[in-house]
């Protein structure tokens, strides 16, 4: 039986009223009184020298209030990024420094060269055009592999090659050589994992102000984790000790990881408004956000299976060169490694891996966490090695998986992590009941008769989230901890504000975050207000993404609301002159076990404020606890998802027919929202495979920088999905058994896409086709069945 | 500057603008209507679609000086008289439409336009003509299912949750 409120109920979001009545508040719905406008003068080349910048000519134009270039950012930090990797030699990774707008040189189009800042928007990029920047132009690093050969010209003349660093990870070379040299079988496949631009449809705003008589600053802007750019831009960019500087993150328009970051332009707005003593207001249009938000994926791979002759796992080796772009972003070293090399076991007991990334800086684009950021990656690259060998063994793709899966738990796999709880057998089997296999055939002769190849796509995924971990984290390179933070305060009449240190975007945590709290007390979800995004009223949180914020955010709204439940048993107790370890509370009542003596959950909160019988020699007045909540493990989503396609044989085309998802997320706060959260990582990896590249020509302009020539997913590129959730093994760290479930589509769709679309080539008598690069456009397609 | 003067919900409203000003810096920036919102600068994303003289525009494509006399209606003036939500709103709402909301004003805008030409839309004929109206979130699945619920179709047999 559904529940129609509380954990588990599908109860309706409680934010898409202002959402769809236009009263949400965005960061470009903020303007503020005297706010000037600044626009970025953006290099049009990859990759020069700065010989000069005058801006003369444009200061003097009208309304331009002053002209900033990377000279005025001399005496400011530079970016800073959080995770440093060791290399395989025990190095630290090379780190440039990434300046706030550039100085000396610029490292890819779109590097901001001077900021005007005027009366309007318009006068700012008029003006913006008068300024006269001579360059003298580099030869461009765009191809990783040509930009790793000796000699090759450097991104960064102060770093000694563009390597930012060599990394092996997993099995040692003794155990890898065993397993490879003891195979029956090696399946060896390259591949190339796209370069993605995440597109929120929100375009980045800052606005920054300044409040001249207290010295404080304020910065607005569109970010998934205020706290951690209140940290990272005051401790590190602009010296401002945190209690003089408040972030506020409103309503944000979707981020998938590319509002994780804290960027350039952040740091301008805080750092003009103070210098200009009035506000300073930034709007990204499309264009700039193709040319600054940080990018996702773009991994080069071979990858090597080692088979016995029944088809189990020996051994898996890969490597991998991993684009970085110009500059490191926030967290763009983590990728390749942590949240990419510890996945590669998959689903599956292979008892030797080993990882090698090469990290590689080009005159492009930063890349860094996108929708899956790393686990999209090696899911990728396994479940189509594995389908590769299922075909060259003869042996069925469905078999192959089920015999290598995992079942006994909880298992440490040979690269550093601990699954704590999964079954795979039965997300396998459901989706099996999900997809009608059996007639599958029926289906395919159906299609043949129409002169369409059909093929079905089947594959397993299996996820890190619950990004946490501090000690884990913090052995791995990460410079920041990771946990996560609530205060819940109970008001007198019984309502309860809870603030949370997590961000919400889109994941609906006002009603599922409220919807926890509320059935943990009994009262309805009406009573319960989330309260995030601000720095000056949350406690220190480290945001949503690596789809953690019920696992970690809420686990910590967990821990403060156990606190408030055991504080108020007390003052139950003294009102109704029981032991506290006597009182039970259930649908918001407290009870003396065994009696029918109880106090409702209304009169013990006003007891605590307004405390005139209260046990004030034991307890405080008041009812307000903060927790903070640090996990021992990650969680582990898994789950099995399959694609059916047809594929025309005359253009190449592809068509989504059928698309089914059987996942494992544990326990489930609001299947509705959960199912959301599947659909759109779905639409997004179905986008990855068939439709959206970003690409650079030779000399480093971006070939797809606007949706005119980036292929964004379109209703009418997507089918109706089938998922299901109901495979529950609750996570067994966490006090809610839950996992997470906002990157899960995203990272096991591209494989069962590109696994259909080969099946349906190789049905059709194709047998040379082994493997085609995503996007699966009609043309690669057609070139790939020509031979 | 010229003035211009049209009938934005229901309201006459006037304001000066200059030959480029857009429709939708005209509703946002004049009359702080910012529930229509800029998603692009190709025209593409559908962001900020609104109504004019009952048809569905890109507001980033119409010049606001060219509109004088016209019917403007946006995402603020699509809820019943009484303040609840529109047939085409709560059915956004009931079938989880709207994730961060941003694409959700042109959307709504969108589909509604929709169902004023073309009342029992099929999937297809939904899926069709959203093209231009980006979600990255992305809730199509949900989007098409709240058009068909909205325009009083069973939902329930949709592709089971
Ligand atoms: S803002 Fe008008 S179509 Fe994108
Ligand atoms: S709901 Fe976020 S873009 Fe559609």
């Amino acid at each position: 039986m559904p529940k129609d409120s509380g954990i588990g109920a599908a109860s309706k979001r409680r934010e898409d009223v202002r959402f769809l009545t236009g009263k949400g508040k965005y960061t470009d719905d903020i303007n503020l009184a005297g706010q000037a406008y600044v626009h970025f003068l953006r290099s049009d080349v990859a990759h020069a020298k700065i010989v000069s910048v005058d801006t003369s000519a444009a200061a003097a134009m009208p309304g331009v209030v002053r002209i900033f270039t990377g000279d005025d950012f001399s005496g400011v930090g530079g970016l800073p990024c959080g995770w440093q990797v060791t290399d395989r030699n025990g190095q630290p990774m090379q780190e440039p420094p990434h300046p706030v707008l550039a100085q000396g040189k610029v490292r890819h189009v779109g590097d901001p060269i001077a900021a005007v800042v005027a009366e309007s928007a318009a006068q700012a990029r008029t003006a913006a055009e008068a300024i006269e920047v001579t360059l003298d132009e580099l030869p461009p690093q765009i191809d990783m592999a040509a930009a790793l050969k000796d000699g090759a010209p450097k991104v960064h003349d102060e770093l000694t090659s563009n390597l930012c660093y060599d990394w092996v990870f997993g099995s040692d070379d003794a155990a890898i050589d065993a397993a490879f040299s003891g195979a029956a079988h090696v399946t060896t496949l390259d591949l190339v994992n796209q370069r993605l631009a995440p597109n929120a449809m929100e375009p980045r705003v800052a606005v920054g102000d300044y409040n001249d008589a207290a010295g404080d600053s304020t910065l607005y802007t569109t970010s998934q984790n205020p706290h951690v750019i209140r940290l990272l831009m005051g401790a590190f960019v602009l010296g401002i000790p945190e209690h003089k500087l408040r972030v506020v993150a409103p309503d944000v328009g979707g981020g998938f990881g590319s509002k994780i970051f804290h960027y350039a332009e952040e740091a301008f707005c805080t750092f003009a408004a103070k210098e200009l003593k009035r506000p300073v207001k930034w709007t990204a249009s499309r264009s700039e956000a193709f040319m600054t938000d940080a990018q996702g994926r773009d991994h080069v791979t071979k990858i090597e299976l080692a088979l016995d002759a029944d088809g189990k796992f020996l051994g898996v080796r890969t490597h991998t060169m991993a684009n970085m772009g110009a500059y490191l972003s926030t967290f763009a070293p983590s990728v390749p490694t942590y949240l990419h090399g510890t996945l590669m076991a998959g689903n599956y007991t292979t008892p030797a891996i080993q990882v090698n990334v090469k990290a590689v800086f080009t005159n492009t684009v930063a890349v860094d966490a996108y929708r899956g950021a790393g686990r999209p990656e090696a899911t990728y690259q396994l479940e189509r090695v594995i389908d590769k060998a299922a075909r060259e063994m003869g042996m069925d793709p469905v078999e192959i998986r089920r015999k290598n899966f995992i079942t006994s738990f909880p298992y440490a796999t040979p690269v550093a992590v601990e699954y704590d709880t999964g079954n795979y057998v039965a997300t396998m089997d459901k989706l099996l009941e999900m997809i009608d296999r059996e007639g599958f055939e029926a289906r395919r002769a159906e299609a043949a008769s129409r002169g369409k190849l059909r093929g079905l796509g089947i594959n397993c995924y299996i996820e890190a989230c619950g990004i946490a971990p501090s000690a884990l984290v913090g052995q791995l390179g990460a410079r920041a901890g990771l946990y996560e933070s609530a205060t819940v305060r109970v008001n007198a009449t019984g309502g309860l504000v809870v603030m949370t240190g997590s961000h919400s975007h889109g994941q609906g945590h006002e009603t599922s975050f409220a919807q926890v709290v509320a059935d943990m007390i009994g009262i309805d979800e009406n009573m319960v207000e989330i309260v995030h995004g601000d720095t000056a009223n949350t406690p220190m949180g480290m945001g949503t993404y690596g789809s953690r914020s019920l696992a970690v955010g809420g686990s910590a709204m967990v821990r403060a609301t156990e606190k408030i439940i055991a504080k108020a048993k007390k003052i139950a107790a003294h009102l109704l002159e029981a032991a506290d370890t006597d009182i039970e509370l259930k649908d918001g009542q407290f009870t003396v076990a065994g009696t029918d003596r109880s106090v409702a959950w209304g009169d013990v909160t006003l007891a605590a404020y307004v405390p005139h019988n209260y046990p004030i020699t034991e307890i405080e007045p008041g009812l307000e606890e903060t927790a903070f909540y640090d996990p021992n493990n990650f969680t582990y989503p898994a789950g099995a998802y399959a694609c059916e396609v047809e594929v025309d044989p005359d253009t190449g085309k592809v068509e989504i027919k059928g698309f089914a998802a059987a996942d494992d997320f544990g326990n489930i706060v609001n299947p509705m929202i959960v199912d959301g959260q599947v659909h759109g990582g779905i639409a997004q990896g179905i986008g990855q495979a068939l439709l959206e590249d970003c690409r650079y020509d030779e000399t480093g302009q971006i070939l797809t920088g606007s949706y005119m020539d980036y292929a964004m997913p379109r209703a009418d590129d997507l089918p109706f999905y089938q998922v299901d959730h109901s495979c529950q093994t609750p996570c067994t760290h966490n006090p809610l058994g839950v996992k997470g479930c906002g990157e899960a589509g995203a990272i096991g769709s591209p494989p069962a896409v590109v696994n259909a679309v080969v099946d349906a080539l190789q049905r059709g008598g194709m047998s040379h086709v082994t493997h085609i690069d995503m996007p699966l456009t009609p043309s690669r397609v057609w070139a790939a069945m020509q031979g | 500057m010229t003035q211009v003067t049209m009938t934005v919900n229901g309201k006459s409203v006037s304001g000066d603008v200059e030959g480029r000003t857009l429709l939708s810096d005209f509703l946002r920036k004049t009359l702080r209507l910012t529930g229509t919102h800029i998603g692009c600068d190709t025209s593409q994303c559908g962001a900020c679609v609104v109504h004019v003289n009952g048809r569905a525009v890109k507001s980033c494509t119409a010049f606001a000086l060219e509109l004088e006399g016209a019917e403007v209606r946006t995402i603020e003036g699509m809820a019943n008289a009484d303040g609840s939500l529109g047939t085409v709103q709560q059915a956004f709402q009931d079938h989880h439409g709207l994730q961060c909301g941003f694409c959700t004003p042109g959307m709504v805008m969108s589909a509604a336009a929709l169902l004023a030409d073309n009342p029992k839309p099929t999937e297809a004929e939904i899926r069709e003509y959203l093209e231009g109206n980006i979600c990255r979130c992305t809730g199509y699945h949900n989007i098409v299912k709240a058009v068909m619920a909205a325009s009083g179709q069973d939902v329930a047999a949709v592709a089971a949750e």
